[in-house]
């Protein structure tokens, strides 16, 4: 007992020591000159310039969007104008193409969707044989010079077909092809992120093998198989190389653009590209305020 | 939670399922020569046992001894390689998990994370073609206590209340068997706690067959009317959690479930009721009831908590077990009991080395380590184990079973 | 009901442990033959068999008039090669310098939004692959105005005398930015970068931060711990997005149509020209395409060798 009371004695004299001596020196903080601010920052300061970098083409096109050109490049601004936004589909056929890439866009979209989302279940959920070499087949496309899926598909669809009959359903087809390693990935991340006990749960709750797809699967996939369909729809309506080679004589809305630059860049064309930059900034945008309602609602 | 689960209606959910056999005795769980083989690996080794109806059940063993792998066996998400099951008089082996009478909870509580609450318990009526499951919902959210949760999603519920949801979920469904898989590993201990005691309280209101899987040891014996140790796919041993602490069949259980000192003896003779063992020079004897051989090579084993330390050989009460050339290597106040670790003179191969001791605090004399001692304890508080087992089975195993 | 009764059919005998088992109770599963098939059948017909009749084509000769015939023309590859290895050679170099540029910008990004991003992450790698959703073409002709001779960018070049030095060295033309292998690659980089980025970051994201601390507390210095604890463990993504993005660079030319000029003329237009210039220069160009083809596929079959085929996808 005497143990004790002596060392608590020591203590209380420690902290007495310490509450009567003086207050510790207020620390000394050093004035950093903005060199040293950027050197402590620099690997934020390198993004931001990369992030301007990345968005200076989206920015200036929607400035010049509201552009009047002198002459008959939009590549220099003359003077302000909404001339071009009240009137988008002045040029040419511009608004006709841009349906047909629309058109095109959404039939490949449904396509490559169905085909890529049962062919992810069927690697992510199997085990077979064939797998590493169904898994190459897949990553090639994504992998591939788009010049040579394209060059290679016309010389079949040459020599099937004829190049008379190349069109719109050719355009389809080889958009199809690229898009599905794309559709593949995605839902086969989506699959992957999804916890394999909730198929075992339903099935000990009584739901059949379709029931259990139907209540369970599907539902939790679903955002992996809309964000691989939109993904889709982007990748169609904005090819140019592939859709180049199997066009035929129809025109999408990138071979307008390419096959007009060398005559003129209507300001049209930064019109409509931002209004595709909106369309999807404001879907996506839409998208985060709906969860983050959803998610504030409870 | 006390409200009285048999009130809730049973409907005509059941029925749908099948055949359910309510009278006693006919929805006994039995497993005949079950085994499961993955490739070259066996993870189920020949088992056969019955689960009578209504009971508690605890598989109980270490990670990878097939524990689980049995009872997916049991809801249907695992096939047999050989072996049959059967509900009462109904052969279940090859019926798929959503035709089975047999819902379970799952580790991680398996809840839909895109379905809110009500919609989790409401599942398996669903599936079921029943139609109106407000009610039954509702009473059964009430039970568990989540009635203001119902809208909820699981991300939004704390990990007690996902558990408590779980078991909902499928209780909801009457099920002849509910199967436990380690339900509630992911809590906290006071939570935990908890939970076995309202989990022991559901099962003997309902009266359902409870099979619950777990590597806890304490949570085993404190749930379970009957627990079957399971060891590398085969059962070690069947019984009551007092028969297999007080009477392990093999070291395994001896060391598994909870802690003992373990010696290698030779039998020296067997007169009536007592068995006579010479271990390293030492005489010690058990009762012949308590012994699982009679002859030749024999492991002697007596629980810590059964040894008293002395240091004056005069003070021992006659007839006890004595072992001499102790000395003490650590002496732990636990608060309740003081635990102590006596190194003793024999190597490894023939006994424990260092031997525990786990003395209530009731205020004898502590023993510091670097005390020469005698360990005694009462003859009957002796088990008997075959001398050809491995001494050590079981025992490094303790880290996770003591979890 | 009645209880049912258990014997249905013989069960199989209790077998003791070593004996040759009854049939497995496995049954054979069709279901993801099934699911692939269509695709596997669509990338079969429009991706592989094109590359054969592509083959095909290249030593074939003749005209749209004539038709044409399997001759084993040799010449094709020949001809080809002689009068286009130029753009051959800067198809792979600019291919190269856009790789090579992507990951020194794309990895700093990379490590900054997986690491430093926060609650931010996802919004920042949004805006990172979101502007490339609005088209690439009139985003790349946004690069006309913004490397214009009229532009800032080039003001502050010529102030500060950095074109005299890169003219020198052939990245630019005299005064201009624009026209010149430095804007084609300027292009290149921008419109690949998100594809660099993108499996970057997939990785990087994965490495546990309490790794840095690790390293922090035996001694290493930031760059030290960069070098020897993230670098290694990102290589996986690292390998990915160079693949991802070197490959498809080799056979980009909508860059150096838009932003080069005649001087800098890659393989892709080339054979663009080939074909549909001139109907005779439909084998050439077919057996230009077989050249870039092999030469993409020798990389790409070292890169699987290296690094599984599971990684992949």
């Amino acid at each position: 007992m005497s143990a004790l009371t002596t060392s608590t004695a020591a203590a209380n004299r420690s902290t007495a020591a310490t509450v009567s001596g003086k207050a510790p020196a207020a620390r000394a903080t050093r004035r950093r000159s903005p060199l040293e601010w950027v050197r402590a920052h620099v690997l934020a300061t390198t993004s931001v310039l990369i992030f301007v970098f990345l968005l200076a083409p989206n920015v200036v096109m929607l400035v010049m969007s509201f552009n009047s050109p002198i002459g008959k490049y939009n590549y220099i601004w003359h003077q302000f104008s909404t001339d071009a936004w009240r009137h988008p589909c002045a040029v040419g056929d511009i608004c006709q193409h841009m349906g047909l890439s629309l058109e095109i866009g959404v039939v490949a979209m449904i396509g490559s969707t169905v085909l890529g989302t049962m062919a992810a279940f069927a690697m992510s959920r199997h085990r077979f044989r064939a797998r590493p070499a169904v898994n190459v087949l897949l990553f090639l496309p994504m992998a591939a010079p788009e010049i040579i899926m394209g060059a290679t598909l016309l010389t079949l669809f040459f020599s099937t077909i004829g190049s008379g009959s190349m069109g719109f359903w050719t355009i389809v087809i080889g958009h199809i092809m690229f898009c599905l390693s794309y559709v593949v990935v995605t839902v086969k991340s989506r699959l992957a992120g999804m916890d394999p006990t909730l198929e075992k749960a339903a099935q000990d709750l009584y739901a059949t093998p379709r029931q259990t797809f139907m209540k369970v699967t599907l539902p939790l996939v679903a955002p992996g198989i809309l964000a691989a369909a939109l993904l889709s729809f982007a990748l169609s309506v904005d090819d140019y190389i592939v859709t180049k080679y199997t066009a035929g004589d129809q025109i999408t809305f990138p071979l307008y653009v390419y096959g007009a630059v060398q005559r003129s860049v209507p300001t049209q064309i930064d019109v409509i590209g931002s209004m595709m930059m909106l369309v999807t900034m404001t879907g996506i945008a839409g998208m985060l305020v709906v969860g983050r309602l959803r998610a504030r609602r409870r | 939670m006390v409200t009285n689960m048999a009130t809730i209606e049973t409907g005509a959910g059941i029925g749908a399922i099948g055949d359910t056999g309510g009278n006693a005795g006919g929805s006994d769980l039995r497993l005949e020569r079950v085994t499961k083989r993955f490739g070259a690996f066996t993870a189920v080794d020949d088992i056969s046992l019955t689960i009578p109806q209504g009971s508690f059940f605890a598989l109980l063993g270490a990670s990878g001894c097939g524990k689980t792998t049995t009872l997916r066996m049991v809801s249907g998400l695992e096939d047999p390689t050989h072996g049959r099951i059967f509900l009462g008089q109904r052969e279940v082996t090859d019926l798929k998990p959503y035709k089975r009478p047999v819902n379970t909870v799952f580790q991680n509580y398996a809840l839909f994370p895109h379905l809110d609450i009500f919609e989790n318990v409401a599942f398996g009526l669903r599936r079921r073609g029943i139609k109106d499951v407000k009610a039954q919902v509702e009473q059964m959210l009430d039970l568990v206590e989540l009635g203001h949760l119902a809208k909820r999603k699981p991300a939004q519920l704390s990990g007690g209340q996902q558990q408590r949801v779980a078991v909902a979920r499928a209780l909801i469904n009457q099920p002849q068997v509910l199967l436990l898989d380690e339900p509630l590993g992911a809590l906290d201990l006071k939570l935990r706690r908890q939970m076995q005691i309202e989990l022991k309280r559901i099962q003997t209101e309902v009266g359902l067959t409870f099979v619950h899987v777990t590597h806890d040891q304490e949570e085993a014996m404190t749930m379970a009317d009957t627990i079957a140790v399971m060891n590398s796919g085969r059962i070690e041993q069947l019984g009551s959690p007092a028969d297999l602490y007080e009477n392990p069949a093999s070291t395994f259980v001896a060391n598994f479930l909870g802690q003992s000192n373990l010696i290698i003896g030779e039998v020296t003779a067997k007169d009536g009721d007592t068995i006579s063992v010479d271990a390293q020079g030492q005489r010690l004897t058990l009762p012949a009831a308590r012994s699982r051989v009679d002859t030749g090579r024999i492991i002697a084993g007596v629980r810590p908590e059964k040894v008293s330390l002395a240091t004056d050989a005069a003070r021992i009460p006659s007839g006890h077990n004595v072992l001499t050339g102790g000395v003490v290597s650590d002496t732990s106040f636990i608060g309740v009991s003081t635990q102590y670790l006596v190194k003793m003179p024999w190597g490894p191969q023939v006994g424990c080395e260092e031997m525990s001791v786990f003395e209530q605090n009731t205020g004898r004399e502590i023993h510091r380590p670097g005390e020469p001692v005698l360990l005694h304890w009462d003859p009957a508080q002796t088990f008997g184990l075959d001398g050809a087992q491995d001494l050590d089975a079981g025992s490094d195993l303790d880290d996770e079973a003591a979890a | 009901m009645s209880a049912q009764t258990v014997n249905v059919g013989v069960p199989p005998a209790p077998q003791p442990i070593g004996e040759p088992e009854p049939a497995p109770r496995r049954k054979r599963n069709r279901l993801p033959y099934l699911l692939l098939a269509p695709t596997v059948l669509w990338l079969v017909i429009f991706f592989v068999v094109p590359i054969f009749t592509s083959v095909s084509a290249s030593v074939q000769e003749g005209s749209l008039d004539q038709g044409y015939t399997l001759t084993w023309h040799w010449a094709n590859f020949s001809d080809g090669w002689s009068q286009y290895n130029g753009q051959f050679g800067r198809s792979l170099l600019f291919a190269f310098l856009c790789t090579v540029f992507c990951l020194l910008m794309g990895y700093p990004l990379a490590y900054f939004i997986a690491f430093k991003g926060g609650k931010w992450k996802t919004l920042l790698m949004a805006l990172v692959i979101v502007p490339s959703f609005t088209s690439f073409l009139i985003r790349t002709i946004a690069w006309k105005t913004i490397l214009s001779d009229n532009g800032v960018v080039v003001h502050i070049l010529n102030d500060l005398h950095i074109l005299n030095f890169t003219s020198a060295i052939g990245f630019t033309v005299g005064n201009h930015v624009l026209a010149s292998p430095a804007a084609v690659v300027c292009g290149m980089v921008y419109n690949f970068l998100p594809f660099t980025v993108l499996p970057l970051y997939t990785s990087l994201e994965k490495i546990d931060p309490r790794l840095h601390e690790a390293g922090a507390d035996l001694y290493c210095s930031s760059l030290t711990t960069w070098r020897r604890v993230t670098l290694p463990l990102s290589m996986p993504g690292v390998v990915g997005g160079t693949l991802l993005t070197f490959i498809p660079a080799v056979g980009d030319y909508v860059n150096a149509q838009l932003l080069g000029n005649p001087n800098t003329l890659v393989i892709g237009q080339s054979i663009e020209h080939e074909f549909l210039q001139d109907s005779t220069g439909y084998p050439v160009a077919s057996a230009l395409s077989v050249i870039l083809m092999a030469a993409t596929l020798a990389i790409v079959l070292v890169y699987v060798k290296r690094a599984g085929t599971e990684d992949l996808l």
